[in-house]
């Protein structure tokens, strides 16, 4: 895919053994939330699929500025919620009504309203359980090994800096182009991570 | 509105020393977890140490021996062991509450905050399990209240509120162990990023899971994040609910009331933040937290107080009130005794400190004068445990048949036991501060002025703030 050196996949292959680096991808550093921000709005608008903004802090309005949908997290989390109610309700319904009926106080050894409190709390634990893997799940975290952790640079991503990682992955990625792109952006610094081969 | 003044609403005022920048933040919290503990430190954990040898020590004892060793006897069954216990489950919930409910609210002050205080629920929910634990003197069975298979075929009784409380404060341990958690993934990341050295960057590194503040990461944090408060909010109402059914579902006069759930609540977001306002002041003194924890974060706190302690009040009123309306003869014996018995000088220590001692709040110069709020502070968490004492020594010891009268004073092993957990509390919490990030750094940075993206763009009115006095959204989810 590198343009500068005009080969196809085979020779590419090859000639990795000899001298080439393979392009992982292009890291910009941008100094305040407001400049990473406009510059992503140019990256979604020129169409590339495989890029991330990254940045110390949640900023306000970047979902939109990447042209990123909606969070899924809230249906991973209801559907958790549900089950654990559900698991509540039949595990004490079970035990104490089926399988041993206690009659306790002259309450049916189903009553319904002491199983109240046990319902609720199982909802709220396994609605926890599901916000919290739920999400690593859709972050596809732990990863320890992410191309962007090469930079040097990139340990100020969780001190005071914002950086835009464009992948070479990315069906529209090109060594020249996507330079030239990032440096209109205002990058304060470009980097382009390569892996060794 | 360009150059026009900016509106301060009520209570807003700046959040962190104005030009404070994004790195001064991470230097100002990664430092106190980076440099040689002050001596400050040393000593304390000294002291904390040798009280949870102590403590050790103790539980050895009273678990060979068995729990005859405390002072608990016949009709006073119940006596330091479960006070422990709710006056310790009650300290852990101002955590969830600055970190739940505040956050819902928007309220952008908690994030100096709310780390900490996270922390506290952590370890004063442990303090809290420990009693429960031992107070049978039998903790090797403490699988009997869960529904396992066992060779007895019963099964739990799940019309029991105590096996509520197994649920309740269970469930509330794990989910601020996870909403602690998550919250510090990315000040993990900070830490792990900062380091040169390999162990720290391993351990930090280990615990950060590889976050890479990636947008498409946030997102989702964010939602979590939201999410995690949202179920906690009535979560924490629950668990000091389910506590003191405890109580209310017995048919003991001065148990058996209704006012009991928001009471207790009441009361333990009340305890809660005066141990947060305790720790605080001594963690910013002793690693110079000014910038970020300022006087009105201090002041802010003190309001709450204030309103809790007017409510906990209240309660204590009408429950006098309904002791006398309702006509029963038992119901009001009890409280005459509560004032006038035995036991009146732990109904009037819990007045002083629970009532009087926060209506000073109601003047500025001693809501912000800082020895008074630590020493009001301290008093509040004495006159919280006044309480839980009162309710159930004056309640047990004398009931509805005088033949089943009797008193209950604590033994030396009663004490150790209390003390002891007081120095396992600050043992974690000394330890806490040194090895985590005791302020939550993405958040503090989040509600600078300068986080705000649109901040540079002037020409625009739309997008116009106040950043001196006004934070940024903390949250995306919230928007269209």
């Amino acid at each position: 895919m590198a343009s500068d050196h005009d080969h196809d996949d085979d020779s590419y292959r090859e000639s990795k053994r000899v001298t080439q680096k393979r392009p992982l991808l292009y890291l910009a550093e941008f100094e305040t939330p407001g400049k990473v921000m406009k510059a992503a709005e140019k990256v979604r608008d020129a169409g590339y699929k495989r890029w991330d903004v990254h940045t110390p802090f949640p900023v306000h309005g970047m979902d939109r500025a990447m042209g990123m949908p909606d969070s899924k997290l809230g249906w991973i989390v209801l559907a958790c919620g549900l089950t654990g109610c559900a698991v509540a309700f039949s595990l004490i319904y079970w035990t104490n009504g089926l399988d041993y009926p206690l009659i306790i106080g002259g309450k049916p050894a189903d009553a319904f309203p002491s199983m109240v409190p046990v319902m609720f709390e199982l909802t709220i634990l396994l609605s926890a359980f599901g916000a919290v893997f739920g999400m690593l799940g859709l972050n596809q975290l732990p990863r320890h090994h992410h191309p962007v952790f090469y930079s040097d640079r990139f340990d100020r991503a969780s001190d005071d800096r914002f950086f835009i990682s464009i992948e070479a992955a990315d069906e529209k990625f090109d060594l020249e182009d996507t330079r030239a792109l990032l440096e209109a952006l205002g990058a304060s610094h470009l980097e382009l991570i390569q892996e060794e081969a | 509105m360009a150059g026009s003044k900016p509106i301060k609403e009520l209570g807003e005022g700046y959040l962190a020393t104005p030009g404070t920048s994004f790195h001064d933040v991470t230097e100002i919290v990664s430092r106190v977890t980076e440099t040689k503990a002050p001596r400050g430190w040393w000593i304390l954990f000294g002291i904390a140490v040798s009280i949870t040898g102590v403590l050790g020590a103790t539980l050895a004892y009273l678990l060979w021996t068995g729990i005859g060793v405390w002072g608990n006897n016949s009709p006073v069954a119940w006596a330091w062991d479960i006070t422990n216990f709710v006056w310790w489950i009650g300290i852990g919930h101002a955590g969830t509450l600055i970190s739940a409910v505040l956050f819902l609210f928007r309220q952008y002050w908690r994030t100096a905050i709310n780390r900490f205080s996270e922390a506290m629920t952590i370890f004063a929910v442990i303090c809290a399990l420990m009693f429960p634990t031992i107070h049978t003197g039998r903790p090797w069975h403490i699988y009997y209240p869960l529904p396992i298979p066992n060779g007895m075929n019963v099964w739990p009784n799940f019309k029991s509120p105590l096996l509520w409380d197994v649920f309740a404060v269970s469930t509330y341990f794990t989910v601020s162990l996870l909403f602690w958690y998550v919250g510090l993934i990315p000040d993990f990341a900070t830490l792990r990023d900062r380091t040169k050295n390999k162990v720290r960057q391993l351990a930090y590194g280990f615990l950060a899971l590889g976050w890479r503040g990636s947008n498409r990461h946030w997102s989702n944090y964010e939602r979590a994040y939201l999410i995690l408060a949202a179920i906690s909010t009535p979560l924490v109402l629950s668990v000091h609910s389910v506590v003191s059914f405890d109580f209310a579902t017995s048919v003991e006069p001065g148990w058996h009331t209704t006012i009991f759930p928001p009471y207790f609540v009441a009361g333990a977001v009340f305890s809660g933040f005066a141990m947060v306002m305790t720790l605080l002041l001594i963690a910013r003194t002793v690693f110079k937290l000014h910038d970020l924890v300022q006087m009105r974060h201090l002041e802010m706190m003190n309001k709450i107080i204030l309103t809790t302690g007017s409510l906990v009040g209240y309660a204590y009123a009408m429950e006098f009130f309904i002791a006398w309306y309702s006509g029963n003869p038992y119901e009001r014996y009890v409280f005459l005794n509560r004032a006038f018995g035995d036991y009146w000088w732990a109904y009037w220590s819990m007045i002083t400190c629970n009532v009087l001692v926060p209506q000073t709040y109601w003047f500025r110069s001693l809501r912000t004068n800082l020895p008074w709020m630590f020493v009001a502070s301290i008093l509040v968490n004495i006159g919280m445990w006044f309480e839980r004492f009162v309710i159930i020594v004056t309640t047990l010891h004398r009931d509805y048949l005088p033949s089943s009268w009797g008193n209950f004073s604590p033994t030396l092993v009663d004490w150790t036991t209390y003390l002891g957990s007081i120095g396992l509390f600050f043992t974690l919490f000394l330890l806490f501060i040194r090895w985590i990030p005791m302020i939550a750094i993405a958040e503090v940075k989040m509600v600078l002025p300068q986080a705000d993206p649109h901040a540079e763009d002037h020409d625009h009115d739309e997008h116009e703030h106040a950043p001196a006095v006004r934070g940024p959204a903390v949250m995306k989810t919230g928007e269209a």
